[in-house]
């Protein structure tokens, strides 16, 4: 009879000297795996550079359609990210984003990831959609941030994805109109880059429909029923 | 007295000509509901009672955060109300379709004086990827909601994170809601 009132107790008693499973969040936080898929990132190279490319199939793979992007022309003066665009403007809704990862997937330049920050918390509607200057990457003390020009990326001669970052012949071409004589790196787009690193430069007859394309009025920007619903109707909502 | 305007009270004030006012008068105007208003949202902020409102994904991790591994009692707020009367929080954790949008402003209005709701998860504050016209994008079409909450379905930590920050709009809130 006394052992199994000190057997019974002996739980009571065992538990009392137990550690608490208990974390204390705000204080202390639970380790994340290492592949959490929390808030999104929007990477750069070392050099300052923006990985982003403006694409948009990051917005394309999103299951959500929380995802807006607007790309714009790198010039040979302002350079955001190799190649030939960047994202201009590039939100998230995160009253849509399901975290899913799958912009993560689409990304060809791994410019946008996934960090183990995980609150996104906030009294307004507006300010739960992040924007470009809200995700970018701080940057490195000591580095310059995005708009570089051409002659600062070339003369690092860093290569990005296994190219160099170059500007088009058609934009070197509106370039060197605009500062006649100048030569330096406007010219350099004309010159093929060395074999076997990088794409391959536009060939004429891709350069000439480029041209074409180009000379011909630009369309004013109309975002499309997707975009829309992301942006400006949310904002007005909440009014 | 009765003419002069509250400015040229409080000029009469500062140029000593006025002693004999009553002394509520004389005092910086709201001192003391400041004060009640301190107290009463401290108390207020330390409990909250929620309602259980969980409609999909979003309750299971609700539950989690009452579980021990998180456990909700330390905001002293562990106990879910299962009337509405007993509640002074909804937390709308999960998709709300149309057909339940209703009954979740007859819940809302049945809930006491002072209340606040916390839309848990995308699907709840804006429909998140159920963008279809089954299920109502967002739910401060229906009540008003203080505290949005991304995530999906958020975390226990992203959900205390949320309660954290309305009790912080709570203490800093008024006494009376206008």
């Amino acid at each position: 009879m006394l052992s199994e009132f000190i057997r019974g107790f002996g739980v009571t008693l065992k538990h009392m000297v137990r550690k608490p499973v208990t974390i204390q969040y705000p204080e202390k936080k639970k380790d994340y795996a290492a592949r959490y898929h929390g808030r999104h990132q929007l990477n750069r190279y070392a050099d300052g550079i923006e990985k982003c490319i403006g694409c948009e199939l990051c917005a394309w793979a999103c299951p959500a359609d929380a995802i807006y992007v607007q790309g714009a022309d790198n010039t040979p003066d302002a350079r955001f990210s190799p190649g030939e665009r960047y994202a201009i403007d590039y939100q998230i809704n995160y009253l849509r984003c399901i975290f899913c990862g799958l912009c993560i997937e689409a990304c060809p330049t791994r410019a946008l990831t996934m960090t183990q920050e995980d609150e996104v918390t906030s009294t307004t509607r507006e300010s739960m959609i992040f924007t470009k200057e809200m995700l970018l990457a701080p940057v490195v003390a000591g580095v310059k941030p995005a708009p570089h020009t051409d002659a600062e990326v070339t003369a690092r001669g860093e290569e990005y994805y296994g190219g160099f970052a170059f500007t088009t012949p058609l934009a070197s071409a509106q370039a060197a109109e605009g500062q006649a004589g100048v030569s330096g790196p406007a010219s350099l787009g004309t010159e093929p880059p060395p074999a076997g690193v990088g794409p391959s430069l536009p060939t004429t007859r891709e350069t000439d429909q480029a041209a074409t394309a180009l000379n011909a009025e630009p369309a004013p920007f109309a975002p499309e029923a997707r975009s829309e619903d992301i942006v400006p109707e949310e904002i007005k909502h909440d009014e | 007295m009765g003419e002069h305007s509250s400015a040229a009270r409080v000029e009469a004030r500062v140029f000593g000509e006025s002693e004999l006012m009553p002394i509520d008068e004389n005092m910086p105007s709201g001192v003391l509901l400041t004060q009640v208003a301190k107290f009463v949202n401290w108390a207020r902020a330390g409990s909250l009672w929620p309602a259980t409102f969980g409609l999909a994904c979003c309750a299971i991790e609700m539950m989690a955060t009452g579980a021990p591994t998180h456990d909700l009692a330390r905001f002293g707020m562990e106990v879910f109300r299962a009337s509405p009367r007993q509640a002074d929080l909804m937390i709308v954790a999960g998709r709300v379709s149309q057909k339940m949008a209703p009954v979740l402003r007859q819940i809302y209005d049945q809930m006491a004086e002072p209340k606040w709701v916390i839309s848990m998860g995308v699907c709840a504050s804006a429909g998140g990827m159920f963008n279809n016209y089954a299920i109502v994008q967002g739910v401060d079409q229906l009540v008003p909601v203080d505290v949005y909450l991304g995530g999906c379905p958020p975390r226990p930590e992203q959900l205390m994170d949320a309660i954290l920050l309305l009790h912080d709009k709570i203490r800093k809130g008024p006494l009376v809601k206008s």
